[in-house]
């Protein structure tokens, strides 16, 4: 009973922290209309930045410099604002394709690094000794993953709430008067730039969090966790949950894990251990074709966004 | 050193330059990133894997590995990789693009079927790498210390044919001025009676023979395996992007400025700064000249 409880205890930390990113995403896709092809890479930015700056000094790592919890998360958040920034003020003004190139170039540039730069990442081992908030406090795994959980829920809250103040803010319908009509804003005197570039790095930044929630839940990093399919998996959170609505976000998040987990105990129970990798196939195999079905018919999402109209057309 | 360096950089970057090819086509031509070009380029080199399956690698000719059988898998796996870029195009882009969908649909839909192609080559052929062929090359020494093997000579003579052919084809033939008339633009060429549609199926059917050819090199020096397309993306879209899209002689320089700078980059640095190379060219280019070396000022 136990087991199955901290599974799910488990299951929920990790939901939350997509549910973190693919708000971000929501806030870059739908509400500022920016593709973010690199999801992954901010991610790992965040995550790597989180590790280096927190974990215990080890002998052969030039990073690990011991700081506190919350020093790691801002250095984290950071770090993904200025890889943001670069990218969205190389790319923002030209083609809107240009940003999904960039930033998918962050993703795999990132990959590779982590991979090869062993003397700051561990390389392909990775590294552990990441500084867990209150986890001397918290000494079983289950008190300390049902503590997290907590905390991983307050802070979804507090982005989920802030993200609504912000939306409904004269900032947030700027955005959205941008991605509808982009000559429009600029003639009632808005940079549509700016606008996006902003978007672009709060979005960016999110995600940057997250990976420095999920390693200092884990306590440990390593290349393997931060897989380009990651990318795919928050985009498919955000196009079935409806872009543009933060709870169908989260709700999407919730429903694309769900079935991906699952999926994963069905493939491992049901194929020989000859063919997990046929298995695996499979299983984005699946997830690939109801994405292009998606787009190809039922572009709005499972929930959709809201149809936001003057309120001087209900008066 | 230093020229075996520059021997090695010119024969990755004309592999990279027949890829970046149709990725710069695309971004001119169909207008859109496409993410899914990458796995043209696998399909390709298993297409001809398969082939080879079926007739052999041949003898060898000479002092390359495989004999004439791999050049007809190589040709049948172009036109056939072509005809599945017209298919994907047929069953999923065309239908966004009659209903008007933006270029970023396109692009999340060439994301998806991204996963789908790589995957189907998983399932299809396991996880692992394979070879065209086991043969042992000698490596031959061209000038003062560079050592080039006989199949690097053939990919490189192969390239130079295709290039120059292609640069015949679209500046002689009528869908090749077509193509090139909708690359400027698309608006015009309808008015002028080019069919659109027309021009679109055939600059699916070239990017899909030219990744193919691309894959099957790849493939002989030395292997194949799921991600040989989607671990070369990135330098495509540099190489595409560097040289100016839509423009043949910027992609094939873009692709051996691309394979060069990596190169030299690793024997001059370290091979960490090799694998960001094409990422830090990306980003100089769209911050110094984002229209690249040769496209024109939009």
């Amino acid at each position: 009973m136990i087991g199955l409880l901290s599974y799910f205890v488990f299951f929920a930390c990790v939901v939350l922290i997509l549910g973190i990113i693919a708000l971000g995403l929501n806030l870059q896709w739908g509400y500022t209309g920016l593709f973010n092809a690199g999801v992954v890479g901010f991610y790992a930015i965040g995550a790597y930045t989180h590790a280096v700056l927190t974990a215990l000094p080890k002998a052969d790592l030039i990073g690990n410099f011991g700081l506190p919890w919350i020093v790691g998360v801002a250095g984290a958040m950071l770090a993904c604002a200025i890889a943001a920034w670069i990218v969205a003020l190389a790319t923002i003004r030209l083609r809107d394709d240009y940003l999904a190139i960039a930033t998918f170039g962050i993703a795999t540039t990132i990959q590779l690094v982590t991979l090869n730069w062993d003397r700051l990442t561990g390389g392909s081992n990775g590294f552990s000794g990441i500084r867990r908030p209150l986890s001397d406090f918290f000494s079983t795994p289950f008190s300390f993953n049902l503590w997290y959980l907590a905390l991983l829920s307050a802070i979804t809250l507090l982005v989920y709430v802030a993200l609504d103040r912000m939306l409904h803010s004269p900032w947030g319908r700027v955005l959205k008067a941008i991605r509808e009509d982009e000559t429009a804003a600029i003639a009632l005197g808005k940079s549509a730039t700016q606008f996006r570039i902003q978007a672009f790095v709060l979005g960016s930044m999110l995600m940057g969090l997250a990976g420095a929630l999920y390693v200092s839940f884990i306590g440990f990093v390593s290349p393997f966790d931060f897989l380009p399919i990651l990318t795919f998996q928050i985009w498919a959170m955000v196009i079935v949950g409806g872009s543009g609505n933060n709870k169908g976000v989260l709700l999407g998040a919730l429903v694309v894990w769900g079935m991906w987990a699952g999926s994963g105990v069905a493939v491992a129970k049901l194929v020989p251990p000859a063919y997990v990798a046929q298995g695996g196939a499979i299983q984005v195999i699946l997830i690939g074709v109801l994405l292009v079905v998606s787009l190809l018919f039922r572009p709005g999402g499972l929930i959709g966004e809201n149809v936001t109209v003057s309120r001087s057309v209900h008066g | 050193m230093l020229g075996q360096t520059i021997a090695d950089g010119i024969l990755t970057g004309a592999i990279i330059a027949l890829g970046a090819i149709g990725v710069s086509f695309g971004l001119q031509i169909l207008r859109f990133a496409n993410f899914a070009h990458s796995e043209l380029i696998t399909w390709g080199a298993y297409l001809a894997l398969a082939f080879v399956g079926f007739f052999g690698v041949g003898t060898p000719i000479g002092p390359v590995s495989f004999g004439w059988q791999l050049i007809l898998a190589m040709l049948l796996a172009g036109l056939l990789t072509g005809v599945l870029a017209f298919i994907v195009d047929a069953l999923v882009y065309r239908r966004l693009r009659n209903r008007g969908a933006s270029s970023l649909t396109l692009v999340f839909a060439s994301f998806g079927l991204a996963l789908i192609l790589r995957h189907l080559i998983i399932l299809g052929f396991g996880p692992g790498t394979h070879a065209y062929t086991h043969e042992l090359q000698i490596a031959i020494e061209v000038w003062r210390g560079i050592r080039i093997l006989p199949d690097q000579i053939f990919i490189l003579a192969a390239a130079i044919i295709v290039v120059a052919g292609l640069h015949l084809y679209l500046t002689y033939s009528r869908t090749g001025i077509a193509m090139r008339a909708m690359a400027e633009s698309p608006a015009l060429a309808r008015a002028c009676g080019v069919k659109v549609e027309s021009v679109i199926r055939w600059t699916w059917m070239l990017s899909g023979a030219l990744a193919a050819m691309a894959g099957i090199f790849l493939g002989l020096t030395p292997q194949l395996h799921p991600e040989m397309g989607s671990s070369l993306l990135l330098e495509l879209f540099a190489a595409a992007i560097l040289g100016g899209v839509g423009s043949l002689p910027g992609a094939v320089i873009g692709g051996l400025l691309v394979g060069l700078s990596e190169n030299v980059s690793a024997l001059a640095i370290s091979t960490v700064y090799k694998t960001a190379m094409p990422f830090i060219l990306l980003l100089l280019v769209l911050f110094i000249r984002p229209q690249g070396l040769f496209g024109k000022k939009s």
